[in-house]
């Protein structure tokens, strides 16, 4: 077998390529890390003159910048329930019916990601004007919602379809009714992938700005916040104190739904 | 009670699949679609030059607003342009790193590519566009390592080349498009690893007993083979060049792109109609991308 093993051996230029493209992805994120330690406060001086936990301390003193944070994490929130809801909903009904016109209810599933975020943003923004709704805090949701459904459709959908029928059949021929069979059989099998979705979904609003900043009217969320720092040069180490909190706080939860999803395919951890 | 409920549902299945589709088929229908078709009928209204109010009347002239004035047309091709050159750049850096992943590396190497390519993928978008700008400044980051290097001339020299070129890398179309390509890199590596993995082995075997060449090889068994997976990474990095107007606005040149143009209208501006008929033209450009990619085949082995 030793042809086969040297055929599965890279060469040196293909390892290096793959390399530096995974070096090229993860270099700015740790210039980020560096620079919300640096003593310099004015230019992007490289590399930085010295290091401090300072303005950490400057930073989680900004009232503006916690009110921001807290309008975030209300409408992630409130976007990831309402997503949870009608995504599990849609999810189920569309994993194994077949009915006339399932190809467009299909495609419209997927419209919202596929469409550049942009769109979703002027569109909803000119039925909100054409509606005379004011926009806030409730518009915002309803952006968000928008492709977080889709997020969490996803995620469910390919959960039930690697869930054998069989298990639902056995469950009725034993006498359970569809609440029990809901409850005692698919509620545990598609647990994780709701659980994954809706931290996906939950990451994903809060990080959100494209769609935002059309549908935000005069609320400040956190990316919006941050948005208005980065043409404030006088801020910039609280902008990277701030950066480094926001990539911790969505990193977080989408690695642990990483992992959840990934928990229940046959080659995934157990 | 219950009981009889689900019966009663289980009986009667195209009853039961309507009552759980409603609610969010209400939603994405009404809410999203319903917003597309205002924005739609939004850009075939037109402003008032004088009154600077939108009259609902249907008329094209909007559109031959945009048609018609060169500083427009510029804009769409501008973003056309860089949408194409980011595609081709993140499918060339993309193809090693998906291929290793897909075919050489196993067990560990493999989880630790696949959690290296996401985990930079999902780190907040604005977070990492500030980072360029940190990067890129003039004396940031990555003048310093060129400098390290002594490549400070040839840096220069890239700089002063017509078009792309700028003041610094922060202010240069230069520096947008290495942004740009960072920035939906993984959207082109996920896509084309997972095509690559279905690559069997034994083909790349059997065409190098044959006698190709790995070149030949390459472009005869591996590239048609990897295509579905190329035009779907392609769709999201065209798509995401074409609508993105936060990278525009923070690194980059003087000039406009779609999306902030899409962006000023509807706000300092107060131009919606210009605005949505501007916003039409990347759903056209993506729609013929898509219709493209479809008749040269690019989705035939999906």
């Amino acid at each position: 077998m030793r042809s086969d093993r040297d055929w599965n051996r890279a060469s040196l230029g293909q390892r290096l390529a793959a390399f530096a493209g995974l070096a090229f992805l993860h270099l700015p994120v740790w210039v980020i890390v560096l620079y919300a330690f640096t003593t310099e406060d004015r230019t992007y001086q490289f590399p930085p003159p010295g290091l401090t936990l300072h303005w950490f301390e400057v930073a989680f003193a900004r009232e503006d910048m916690w009110a921001a944070l807290r309008l975030s994490l209300s409408v992630a929130a409130m976007a990831t329930a309402m997503a949870l809801v009608l995504g599990t909903l849609a999810a189920f009904a569309l994993a194994r019916s077949r009915f006339r016109g399932r190809e467009a209810v299909t495609l419209l599933f997927v419209l919202p990601i596929a469409l550049p975020g942009i769109i979703t943003g002027i569109a909803l923004l000119s039925a909100f004007k054409l509606a005379d709704f004011q926009l806030g805090f409730w518009t915002i949701v309803t952006g968000h919602a928008t492709f977080c459904i889709v997020i969490v459709h996803n995620n469910v959908i390919a959960r039930l379809r690697r869930l054998p029928q069989s298990w639902i059949e056995a469950s009725m021929d034993l006498g359970a009714d569809g609440t029990q069979t809901f409850r005692y059989v698919l509620l545990p099998q598609i647990a994780t992938a709701l659980l994954a979705g809706g931290m996906l979904a939950f990451a994903l609003s809060f990080d959100e700005i494209i769609v935002t900043l059309f549908t935000a009217g005069h609320e400040r969320t956190l990316p919006i916040w941050f948005f208005n720092e980065l043409f404030r040069p006088r801020e910039r180490p609280i902008t990277n104190v701030v950066a480094v909190t926001v990539v911790l706080v969505t990193l977080i939860p989408i690695l642990l739904a990483y992992w959840l999803t990934r928990q229940g395919e046959p080659d995934g951890p157990k | 009670m219950t009981r009889s409920i689900s019966a009663f549902l289980y009986g009667r299945r195209g009853f039961y699949l309507s009552l759980l589709l409603l609610p969010p088929l209400l939603w994405l229908g009404v809410v999203y679609l319903g917003s597309l078709f205002a924005l739609l009928m939004q850009s075939f209204y037109a402003i008032d030059e004088f009154t600077a109010r939108i009259i609902p009347e249907f008329t094209l002239a909007t559109y031959r607003q945009l048609v018609s004035h060169p500083a427009n047309v510029d804009i769409i091709l501008r973003t056309l342009g860089m949408a194409v050159a980011v595609t081709l750049a993140a499918a060339v850096i993309a193809f090693p790193v998906a291929n290793y992943m897909a075919r050489y590396a196993g067990g560990r190497m493999k989880a630790f590519f696949y959690v290296g390519v996401m985990t930079p993928m999902w780190t907040s978008y604005l977070v990492k566009v500030y980072a360029w700008r940190l990067v890129l400044a003039k004396q940031g980051v990555l003048s310093w390592f060129v400098d390290q290097f002594g490549l400070t001339p040839a840096l220069e020299q890239a700089l002063a080349t017509p078009v792309v070129g700028g003041p610094s890398l922060a202010s240069s179309y230069l520096g947008m498009f290495i942004v740009f390509v960072y920035m939906w890199l993984p959207f082109m590596i996920l896509p084309l690893a997972a095509a690559l993995e279905r690559v069997p082995a034994s083909l790349l075997q059997a065409s190098a007993d044959l006698g190709a060449r790995p070149g030949q090889t390459f472009r005869q068994i591996v590239l048609p083979l990897a295509l579905p997976g190329l035009a779907a990474g392609s769709v999201f990095t065209f798509s995401l060049t074409l609508g993105d107007y936060i990278i525009p606005s923070v690194v980059g040149a003087p000039g406009y792109f779609i999306g902030m143009m899409v962006y000023q209208q509807q706000g300092t501006a107060g131009n919606i109609p210009l605005a949505a008929a501007f916003s039409v033209v990347p759903i056209l450009l993506i729609g013929a991308y898509l219709t493209l990619a479809k008749r040269l085949g690019a989705f035939d082995a999906l």
